[in-house]
């Protein structure tokens, strides 16, 4: 048993679903009781799906267990075929079903539909939401994928793939997806299937007919590359295309699959996909992001990718690397070793935060509960993985993937941070009056104290009013500027809520502020307040210091090296 | 672990309208979902499931629980170490509570709350709940009851949470009569109402749930209870097994709904139908302006409601009678009969009930009758929307202030809204569908 105040993945029974949900003609009959069609909502709500997800819930009740819930599979499933008519049918079992063992595969065999079934195993008292997708589309492709007549019967095979990996749910799935057929197009290759977005069975048959595969997101399409690896000797990309040196490498793995001359391709791409992110952090006017402290966290695709592309596209320093993915742990520690950084394996978020509040870095980059804490601890954030908020699908083609991708990357994380001038002038001018301990950051607009104001009185309305309206109220609530969150009271230190035992907390005896102190950290510009505030107090403790005078603080900035 | 199984229909006055009752697929809430509110209105409770990975999913999804720093809501999350034997289950969860508790030193009231998983699994979470509640005594007392969606839907997780603390009220031998208000309300109409009940001139009121777990009220002979919730039947029985008198009323939905719950309360204390119309005239005009406001928009529409949280009955009542909207079809989880007797009186003739549900069938009906407006989940409203349907979600009647005087013409805005919208954007619209 493990107390989970918030996870970052689902069941594994909702990876399915993500599934299904973006394929065609297929349908998910699953054994459930009533309230698991909550899962539906993500799909409706979150990513605004104008569908209901393609999946029938057998709404077992207490009355049914010591009767026939079998009986109530069979006749779902029979239901769901007449009514829906699906080319093909998944059946499993959601936890509570998986408890009273009705074996909904054996179940859906005796139907004898006219389609085929595909059973899905899915533990749920071990795995989670991407291993689920991930096998499903495995047992999807096992079950559908046809093997060509003879290999070499298909003519111009090498010059096709197929894109594996893109699920509804998921984060800019649309979008890379896009961007990926342009720079595939621009090479001079034929996309034979894309696997599950959008893909009929028929679709997932025809998989064989592909040169090789192109693995967009190793969590949900790793196991069915390897499988058609095995299978078919199909072989599949490794790079993520994420960020301008990614893209090119991708470019060239792909072009080594179809044999193709790299060079010409990646001119072809650059024509066709124009790129600025790479000449932005080259101009001077980006000198300011040299060594910015940068934490990481992330399912691990987006967690490595970002982390890379941080380091080596935006000269910032990589403070902190970690992933929920535990299937790709070793691959996450390999990278944090690289950044000679500790790597954090961890899906409890407490965990995260007090290693974020440890770290005290320049951007936090992670999920949307990292855009939490950081906003909690005042720092700025940008969001870069699922799990998946109704932000994480904005109106305008937002990719993470190819040279957009990157221009899209740049933009995001770029923007909470202080723009370079601006950052020298504030430094000169600290006295100026808009920038005293009570002022909130101008480029955050006259409403944020206000919104502030708002937030702190929200915890203590009851169920009252849309603030507190949980499901789409609070996906849309927060912050109106897009992903790239920055706290709204960024000068407030931590200020922990009196039920928030994650902020770091003042130890008992932990050093006073002089006054003279108090009022000389307040001519620090507000958006490195909190971290003098913090560092100095760090500093005293660590030597025994009572009462922190203007020297100590000054010691402490030498000694930090800022 | 007995199925609950809706109180036992009883003789109404004039003949009981016609029930559809379906049995299918269920597009609702389990009971968990209850926790997003109560954790809220009970401010020194923590609420830990004992359950899956799925029961957290489904919190934090419906609840939107990043917003807030840490929720006093948490899942002790089975695993296959619990199922297979390995560890004993029951010390794995004193030992989770021990950690929780550690934590969360400000907790008073702590609910074990039941799942499917640990229904399933026959994890006795009364007998934890006793066995920790020793434990600890002297810093928090610790109660149970089940949230799951094998026994419950959405609001009926309140009606099992309330019916929980009902055991624990004091007893009191106080030889005047009292009210006790059932049934979480936003704090700002829980005010509202309770000082019209004062105003009236009823002395001692209490509510339940109280605002603070330490403030549970006491039960005396002389408390007769007003449901301020039409989900609360296993409350009103645990109550009522206590010796509190219930008090039939409708719910203080509309100015009519709030007129009849405050004539009832003042009815039982012998206070005159005068004295009521005294007190509330200002009020009730306020209400009357309220709708009057939006009626123009609403009169005439057809209105077919999806079952959610057990208030369709009263809501339709109100739509009706107040904004002479037309209800096609009333879906409802479950029907209370006995506690909706007024309401279901005064819906119109030819109404279609519908207890259970078959969604499929249900969307069938839906889409033959063609509603001017749907008032359904939040799974179905986008797919209702883009097939050209106007849609309401009604998790918003379940978290926004709709009783009493003062939001009555609010919650007759919640169902203009949509219409004004798509007004608003109509060319859009097209575009958008196209």
């Amino acid at each position: 048993m493990k107390l989970a105040l918030w996870t970052y993945e689902g069941p594994p029974h909702v990876g399915a679903m993500r599934v299904a949900t973006a394929m065609r003609d297929v349908h998910y009959v699953l054994h459930a009781p009533q309230g698991d069609t909550y899962a539906d909502l993500l799909f409706t709500m979150i990513e605004r799906r104008n569908k209901r997800p393609p999946v029938t819930y057998t709404t077992f009740q207490a009355r049914d267990l010591g009767g026939d819930t079998a009986e109530l599979f069979k006749r779902a499933a029979s239901e769901a075929f007449e009514r829906f008519k699906p080319r093909a049918m998944m059946v499993g079992a959601s936890c509570t079903a998986e408890l009273i063992q009705d074996d909904p595969g054996g179940l859906a065999q005796t139907l004898g539909l006219p389609i085929p079934v595909v059973p899905l195993e899915l533990p749920s008292y071990q795995r989670k939401e991407n291993w689920g997708a991930a096998e499903t589309l495995l047992q999807m492709v096992r079950t559908l994928a046809r093997a060509p007549a003879s290999p070499d019967a298909v003519p111009g095979a090498r010059l096709r793939c197929n894109i594996l990996g893109p699920t509804a749910l998921g984060f800019r799935h649309r979008d890379d997806l896009i961007e990926i057929r342009r720079l595939l197009d621009a090479i001079g290759i034929d996309v034979n299937a894309v696997a599950p977005w959008e893909a009929r069975p028929s679709d997932l048959a025809r998989l064989p007919e592909a040169g090789f595969n192109v693995v967009l997101y190793p969590e949900t399409a790793g196991l069915a590359a390897g499988w058609l690896r095995r299978q078919f000797k199909q072989p599949h990309t490794h790079t993520v295309p994420i960020g301008v040196q990614a893209t090119e490498a991708f470019i060239r793995e792909v072009c080594a699959l179809a044999g193709l001359e790299p060079e010409a391709a990646i001119k072809r791409c650059r024509r066709a996909c124009p790129g600025h992110s790479a000449w932005y952090s080259a101009s001077v006017d980006a000198t300011y992001l040299t060594g910015k402290r940068v934490f990481v966290f992330g399912d691990a695709t987006h967690a490595l990718a970002a982390a890379r592309y941080a380091s080596t596209e935006l000269g910032f320093t990589v403070v902190g690397l970690g992933t929920y993915s535990r299937e790709f742990a070793r691959e996450v520690r390999e990278a944090a070793a690289g950044y000679g950084v500790e790597p954090l394996i961890t899906d409890d978020y407490l965990e995260v935060e007090q290693t974020v509040a440890s770290l005290q870095p320049d951007l936090v980059l992670g999920t949307q509960m990292e855009r939490h804490i950081a906003k909690r601890l005042g720092l700025p954030c940008a969001v870069i993985s699922a799990p998946v908020h109704v932000q994480d699908f904005p109106a305008r083609h937002s990719p993470q993937m190819g040279y957009e991708g990157a221009n899209v990357l740049f933009d995001t994380w770029v923007h909470p941070l202080m723009m370079g001038l601006e950052e020298h002038l504030l430094g000169m001018f600290r006295d100026d009056f808009e920038f005293h301990a009570g002022a909130a950051p101008s480029h955050l607009g006259r409403g944020a104290s206000a919104r502030t104001a708002h937030a702190a009185a929200e915890p203590a309305t009851a169920h009252a009013g849309e603030s507190q309206a949980p499901s789409t109220a609070s996906w849309s609530a927060g912050n109106p500027s897009g992903e790239a969150a920055i706290a709204p009271e960024p000068i407030v230190v931590i200020e922990p809520s009196s039920n928030s035992t994650a902020t770091v907390k003042a130890e008992p005896g932990s050093p006073q502020w002089a006054p003279e102190a108090e009022r000389e950290l307040g001519k620090i510009p507000f958006f490195v307040r909190g971290k003098a505030r913090r560092n100095t107090e760090r500093f005293a403790a660590e030597r025994g210091v009572a009462l922190i005078t203007r020297d100590t603080l000054y010691e402490a900035k030498a000694h930090y090296g800022r | 672990m007995n199925a609950r199984i809706p109180i036992s229909a009883q003789t109404c006055a004039r003949p009981e309208p016609e029930v559809l009752r379906e049995r299918g697929q269920r597009e609702v809430f389990c009971g968990l979902t209850g926790i997003i509110w109560l954790h809220r209105k009970i401010q020194d409770a923590f609420f830990l499931v004992v359950g899956s990975r799925t029961c957290a999913h489904l919190l934090q999804s419906a609840g939107g629980v990043m917003i807030f720093a840490e929720p006093r809501f948490a899942t002790a999350i089975i695993d296959d170490r619990d199922l297979a034997g390995l560890v004993d289950a029951n010390e794995e969860l004193d030992r989770v509570v021990g950690q929780l508790l550690q934590r969360r030193p400000d907790i008073r009231l702590l609910f074990l709350v039941g799942s499917c998983p640990s229904e399933v699994i026959k994890l006795d979470l009364a007998r934890a709940a006793q066995r920790l509640d020793a434990q600890h005594r002297d810093s928090v007392r610790v109660l149970s009851y089940s949230g799951s969606g094998i026994e419950t839907t959405f609001t009926q997780g309140e009606d099992a949470c309330l019916a929980a603390l009902v055991p624990q009220m004091p007893p009191s031998h106080a030889p005047e009569p009292s009210l006790l208000v059932v049934g979480s309300l936003a704090d700002v109409v829980e005010d509202q109402l309770t000082g019209l009940l004062r105003e009236l001139g009823i002395a001692r009121i209490d509510c339940l749930p109280p605002r603070r777990a330490r403030d549970l009220p006491a039960l005396s002979p002389g408390t007769r209870f007003l449901l301020a919730q039409p989900f609360l039947g296993d409350t009103a029985r645990a109550l009522e097994a206590r010796g509190a008198q219930h008090i039939p009323a409708p719910f203080p939905l509309g100015e009519h709904g709030t007129t009849g719950w405050l004539m009832a309360a003042a009815q039982a204390f012998g206070i005159s139908a005068d004295r009521v119309q005294a007190v509330t005239a200002p009020a009730r005009a306020r209400a009357r302006r309220g709708l009057e406001r939006w009626k123009p928009l609403l009169e005439g529409k057809s209105v077919f409601l999806f079952p959610d949280s057990q208030l369709e009955p009263p809501l339709a009542r109100f739509l009706a009678q107040e904004l002479g909207m037309r209800p096609t079809e009333v879906g409802t989880p479950y029907l209370h009969r006995a506690l909706l007797a007024h309401e279901l009186q005064a819906l119109p003739e030819g109404v279609r009930l519908s207890e259970g549900q078959d969604v499929e069938r249900q969307l069938e009906r839906c889409r033959a009758e063609r509603p001017d407006l749907v008032v359904c989940g939040l799974g179905l409203a986008n797919p209702l929307e883009a097939e050209g349907f106007t849609t309401k979600w009604s998790i918003e009647l379940v978290f926004s202030p709709i009783q009493g005087y003062e939001q009555a013409g609010d919650l007759a805005e919640l169902f203009a809204r949509p219409f004004v919208r798509r007004e608003r954007i109509s060319a859009l619209i097209e575009e958008a569908h196209r």
